[in-house]
């Protein structure tokens, strides 16, 4: 008997638990009671300043909950299951394209959002590639992959300044180089190196990019994503693969700023944009929208952009800032150094899972 | 009755933190993307890349696990002969590390092992050659010590403890010398301690990726961080279940061990 009280118990409180918090939340997320005026926000750390939230807190009375990742692919299956049902997603171009053909995404109503037309015409065609007719994304950030070099150690080596990818497999960097840990960066080098495109579903052209990486592996120092930064500054390794966004904290914290190079290499790269999206399952879209026309306010797109220095598309914001960072060529590049970059897209699991293997057949060995 | 009730939040707990996920991790790693059954998932251990990475892990843990014990065996007899306060304090100096965080610490050895690091930068003062330390199976087996050699040490110097003064001197009256008293006396007494540090420090080690993306520079691919890649990069929730199911395996053995061997619980660290 008493065991019977004990696994009845032990089963009924939870169920009790699940059922309370789902009634509370499907009240709390109901009707548009002034109680349920709330704002689930999914973004990349270290991707806004955070007294940007608080603002839009006092100023629309919208509770924020914030969160946030670390990974498109991490993002990926938690919107894609459903369990919390965000808001507003900043998710990149090649992830925003996976998320509408997985019929993840819901149209904006731009008439919530004026300040659309902050947005830089340009940035909206770019975006393009992966949300054709404009109805599902918000530039937020965008920026490109280059190759940082330490202009004193490559001069130690004797190795010219590179000017390309394939820069990247010269023999006399042994032990100099660091890549970019991620799948698709990794591979955009090998792809683009060989004159292919980043994009490329043709598994001969991906195993050539493959064989290539495998090639340089000995050169490399390590496999990183954010070290880099810290890494080059501390004088670490003579070049490394690194987001053009890093390039401003890296001017301004290293003493030998002017020492470290930002370079985008001749065959092109990746022309990266983040954006806001709202998943189809959100419970407050005209929330998210005013959440995103807020972040297109020019003055509150150079709070953003001050402190997470990736490139803003926001016209507006960008006539605000001081002259010198407007003639910041790692940051805002003269548009014919972008003239062979590419937008990364989605290529459907099938490929992704070829990149995903030959990735770990690079790594292994 | 009322002590039976008492049980509930922990039987709660372990419902919601140890069993359902449990029961989610057999369900992906059993079932493809459309959710249907198949084992491939588990089986595709076999591939070269996945069979390579988890004897990199086996050999690399198998080493640590050597290290540490070889490492806390003499500590834990050390700590043991002395008495009580002396030795309670220099446990607690050992511990002290612990309360850091596992990360920082790591980091903390990225920043002495690098290149440009702590311990080149005294080579260099030194007029020494610099050396290549970092990014190195044997900057992995160092981190994996480092951060492991607690869990040895604690299981050992318990069960030592519990070791009467007096059977060590009646071997000793009946003219064992100090190495026949180790082998002899020391030893099997204190197989439970040794056997739970074995496990509390070979699983982890098993299956870590932190230590090897950060000491490995990521060069070296362990069976933890394929696992780690299918899930933050591969978005193949999938095949990172079904190949941690077969860690679990390993990690299941060790189990049975310490069940084997330590049925008292006597080593049990904490």
């Amino acid at each position: 008997m008493k065991k019977l009280l004990l696994v009845t118990s032990a089963l009924t409180i939870p169920c009790l638990l699940l059922a309370g918090c789902g009634s509370s939340s499907s009240s709390s997320q109901g009707k548009d009671g002034s109680e349920d005026n709330k704002l689930y926000v999914y973004n990349w750390g270290e991707y806004i300043d955070e007294s940007v939230i608080d603002e839009f807190e006092k100023e629309t009375g919208i509770e924020v909950v914030y969160d946030m990742y670390e990974t498109n692919e991490e993002m990926f299956p938690v919107i894609e299951a459903g369990g919390i049902a965000y808001d507003a997603v900043c998710p990149s171009d090649f992830m925003i394209q996976k998320m509408r053909e997985h019929d993840l995404l819901a149209e904006i109503n731009f008439d919530n959002v004026p300040n659309l037309k902050e947005i830089d015409p340009l940035y909206l065609e770019l975006a393009q590639s992966f949300d054709p007719e404009n109805k599902y994304a918000v530039p937020y950030t965008w920026g490109t992959i280059g190759i940082l070099y330490n202009k004193e150690r490559l001069e130690e080596l004797g190795v010219e300044p590179p000017t390309k990818w394939s820069d990247l497999w010269d023999e006399r960097l042994d032990g100099e180089i660091l890549m970019q840990d991620s799948i698709r960066s990794a591979f955009m080098t090998g792809l683009k190196k060989n004159g292919y495109s980043m994009n490329s579903t043709n598994p001969d052209e991906i195993t050539k990019a493959k064989e290539d990486l495998i090639a340089q592996k000995p050169l490399v120092q390590a496999y990183v994503v954010d070290q880099v930064r810290d890494k080059m500054i501390g004088g670490e390794a003579a070049v490394g693969i690194i987001y053009s966004g890093e390039m401003l904290y890296i001017q301004n914290e290293a003493d030998e700023g002017d020492n470290l190079i930002y370079v985008i290499p001749e065959e092109g790269t990746d022309l990266f944009i983040d954006c806001w999206v709202i998943p189809k399952n959100a419970k407050h879209k005209e929330n998210a929208e005013k959440w995103i026309d807020f972040l297109c306010r020019p003055e509150i797109a150079k709070k953003n952009f001050e402190y997470i220095t990736y490139s803003t598309p926001n016209k507006g914001a960008f006539d605000l800032l001081d002259a010198d960072l407007q003639n910041n060529k790692a940051i805002f590049p003269d548009v014919d150094s972008l003239k062979n970059c590419e937008v990364l897209k989605y290529l459907g699991d099938e490929v992704d899972d070829l990149y995903n293997e030959a990735w770990k057949e690079v790594k292994s060995k | 009755m009322n002590k039976k009730l008492l049980s509930g939040p922990y039987i709660l707990w372990m419902i919601g933190f140890t069993i359902i996920p449990l029961a989610l991790i057999v369900f992906y790693g059993l079932t493809d993307k459309s959710g249907a059954f198949t084992l491939a998932n588990v089986l595709s251990i076999s591939t070269p890349e996945h069979i390579k990475a988890l004897w990199l892990s086996l050999g690399l843990s198998f080493v640590s696990t050597i290290i540490c014990l070889v490492l806390a065996y003499p500590l834990a007899m050390i700590l043991r002969n002395r008495n009580v306060g002396s030795g309670s304090f220099i446990v607690f100096i050992f511990i002290l590390p612990m309360w850091m965080n596992f990360l920082l610490r790591t980091l903390a050895w990225q920043t002495l092992l690098e290149k440009a690091g702590v311990i080149n930068g005294i080579l260099g003062m030194l007029h020494l050659p610099k050396q290549n330390l970092i990014n190195t199976p044997g900057a992995i087996v160092l981190g994996m010590v480092y951060n492991f050699l607690p869990f040895m040490v604690l299981p050992i110097y318990n069960v030592l403890c519990k070791i009467d003064d007096n059977t060590i001197n009646a071997a000793r009256d009946l003219g064992a010398n100090f190495f026949q008293t180790l082998l002899w006396v020391w030893f099997p007494l204190s197989v439970p301690g040794i056997i739970s540090g074995i496990t509390m420090v070979f699983v982890p080690a098993l299956t870590t990726f932190v230590i090897s993306n950060l000491l490995g520079g990521s060069k070296i691919l362990l069976i933890g961080n394929v696992i780690e890649q299918e899930f933050t990069k591969g978005s193949n929730w999938n095949m990172g279940s079904g190949l941690s199911l077969v860690l679990m395996i390993f990690i299941l053995i060790s189990m049975a061990l310490i069940a084997k061997y330590d049925k008292n619980g006597e080593g049990s660290g904490f």
